[in-house]
């Protein structure tokens, strides 16, 4: 591959444009907004973009723009720590089953893998939202469960063939156990692929998290999530379309942005993937 | 090949019941006391009472779970709380919903991705690859209860053509019926197909090179004949392996576009069963529904044996 054939970024560097804003407005949001998201001024009520406030207000005159900003907080929030778990609690499992690859624990755990992964994240979400209530703690762990076995896996994988390197036998032979070798040694190299599954999975987060709270299962009101949003909108359809329009492109925007940015990582880093043939 | 397949049954069996034993131990035992969480706080004792052992609540639950399972295996749920049905009779009535529309999505994202995938794999860089991989980043990205409220506005608000939601029952006649899951499954359809084209383009790319295409054309075989009759099938594998692992997303669609048009379906059954607390209706869909993941994957995981024969030779 020489440098003249490569292609220049443009996706990567969209992602992480996106993200960047995304970001920028989600902490904004702790510190300032438009207009209070939980003011209610009635007789604004369903006001287009820019007749009352940047882009209009919903059906009880509050102020859709600030209800974006702090919905993406929101949002945000909740995907990075979910992943957070999944992409902690799978690596260390992954890492962990590397180690004796067909021992009992590994056979057990991929086992539990496949368990987890037929159970529809939603699903999921719903069985526990149903004990524990809906709310933040809710929505976090049942999306960061989901996540583990795609960590586990990867990282099984990724670990397995750096298991079967020299540098791993050297580091054998110096003396060194096999929590010390994953940890100074595979931990490193797998690196790669877990953060590429990171962006990807924050995308899936964020969709997860807005299906939740379409179904009413995400953050109880009057906390401000995007799919409550367009839960709520549903009802002024002919009246007011921009309220359906606006949290659907927040939603598709971001998580547009993460995936752009993981395919970026994985072309960068793996050129096979994209030049080469 | 006989001794592989048992063995994969055998896997299959033993993932159902770990599904199953997981359900019954989330709704069953986390919770506490059943009977109260359905019934509420403001329930009276007695009532309570004569829920739980309605329930088997009164029994070890190593003996509820085994004749809810043995229940299961005869299609007897147990009766739902709040419909006062048996719950085979409400999942029955469902799937003649979800089924089509579950159906009808997989085959139009299929329809849509693989001659899109096929098409931007054999001009690489090209136009049409442009848009391919436009569409697929982008219909990933967007959520398909969004995609549902879009095609609402567009189809049913603005011009009226297509119902917003319901579903009048196929005792009406086949078109109507068809017609209110027109927009659901394209709603459903629409992620599915993103991933699907970038998978085809993919695995088309990965074998196109490979010695047996180049021997191909060789030959004097035209560039799309090779394409269709040798890369394609070559390059089915991963292509219904991606279809097995999204069928999971297709289940957690249906759940919210079920919703999004009031689709009286599984995914809403589901969905009411947990607005009501209706636990016996609630576990019996979740394992439907991961039930079906599961034999679904099975099927793909024999669907790639049979596609592949170097799968069959070498025993995994």
């Amino acid at each position: 591959m020489s440098a003249s054939t490569r292609k220049r970024p443009l996706g990567l560097i969209a992602g992480l444009v996106l993200t960047g804003l995304l970001l920028a407005v989600a902490l904004l949001s702790l510190v300032w907004t438009p207009a209070s998201p939980t003011k209610m001024q009635i007789l604004l009520k369903l006001k287009p973009p820019l007749v009352a406030g940047l882009l209009g207000t919903d059906q009880y005159g509050r102020d859709i723009a600030s209800l974006l900003m702090v919905g993406a907080w929101n949002s945000l929030s909740i995907a990075f720590l979910s992943v957070l778990i999944g992409a902690g609690v799978g690596t260390a499992l992954g890492l962990a089953c590397a180690i004796k690859r067909a021992g009992i624990f590994a056979t057990l755990v991929l086992r539990g893998c496949d368990v987890l992964f037929a159970i529809p994240p939603i699903l999921s979400a719903m069985m526990l939202g149903a004990f524990i209530g809906p709310g933040r703690f809710t929505a976090i762990i049942a999306i960061g469960v989901f996540m583990i076995p795609v960590f586990t896996r990867i990282a099984f994988a990724a670990a397995s063939r750096i298991w079967a390197r020299d540098y791993i036998m050297a580091a054998r032979a110096c003396g060194k156990g096999a929590a010390r070798i994953s940890i100074e040694h595979v931990a490193p190299n797998i690196a790669t692929p877990i953060l590429v599954q990171v962006t990807i999975q924050l995308g899936l987060a964020i969709l997860t998290e807005a299906g939740l709270s379409f179904l009413g299962l995400g953050l109880p009101p009057p906390a401000p999530t995007w799919g409550r949003m367009l839960a709520e909108a549903q009802t002024f359809l002919r009246p007011a379309p921009w309220l359906a329009l606006l949290p659907g492109l927040a939603i598709a925007l971001s998580v547009l942005g993460f995936n752009l940015i993981g395919d970026g990582f994985r072309d960068l880093l793996d050129p096979k993937a994209e030049t080469g043939r | 090949m006989i001794g592989l397949v048992l063995r994969r049954l055998a896997g299959l069996v033993l993932t159902l019941v770990a599904v199953s034993a997981l359900i019954f131990a989330v709704m069953n035992i986390l919770p506490g006391d059943a009977a109260a969480i359905m019934l509420g706080t403001s329930a009276s004792e007695d009532t309570l009472a004569a829920l739980r052992s309605e329930l088997g609540l009164d029994r070890p639950v190593v003996w509820r779970y085994l004749a809810w399972i043995a229940g299961a295996l005869h299609g007897d749920f147990g009766r739902s709380y709040t419909y006062g049905v048996p719950v085979s009779e409400l999942i029955g009535e469902r799937l003649s919903l979800t089924l089509p529309l579950a159906g009808i999505a997989l085959v139009l994202s299929v329809l849509v991705s693989v001659p899109l995938g096929v098409a931007a794999a054999a001009r690489r860089r090209g136009i049409i690859d442009g848009l391919a991989t436009l569409f697929a980043q982008m219909s990933v990205a967007m959520p398909a209860f969004w995609v549902a409220i879009l095609l609402i506005i567009l189809f049913s608000v603005q011009g009226g053509w297509l119902p917003a939601g319901g579903f009048p029952g196929w005792q009406v006649g086949f078109w109507p019926a068809l017609k209110a899951l027109i927009l659901p499954s394209v709603a459903l359809a629409l992620p599915q197909a993103g991933v699907l084209t970038r998978v085809t383009r993919g695995a088309v790319l990965d074998v196109m090179h490979e010695d047996f295409a180049r021997t191909a054309r060789a030959k004097g075989i035209s560039r799309r004949v090779t394409l269709w009759r040798h890369v394609l099938p070559n390059a089915a594998g991963p292509i219904v392996t991606v279809l097995g692992l999204q069928f999971t997303f297709l289940v957690a669609g249906a759940v919210l576009i079920e919703n999004v048009f009031s689709l009286p379906g599984l995914g809403r059954l589901a969905y009411q069963a947990l607005a009501q607390r209706d636990i016996v209706v609630m576990q019996a869909v979740v394992l439907l529904l991961s039930g079906l993941v599961i034999v679904v994957n099975f099927l793909v995981d024999l669907l790639q044996m049979r596609l592949d024969p170097r799968l069959r030779a070498t025993p995994a």
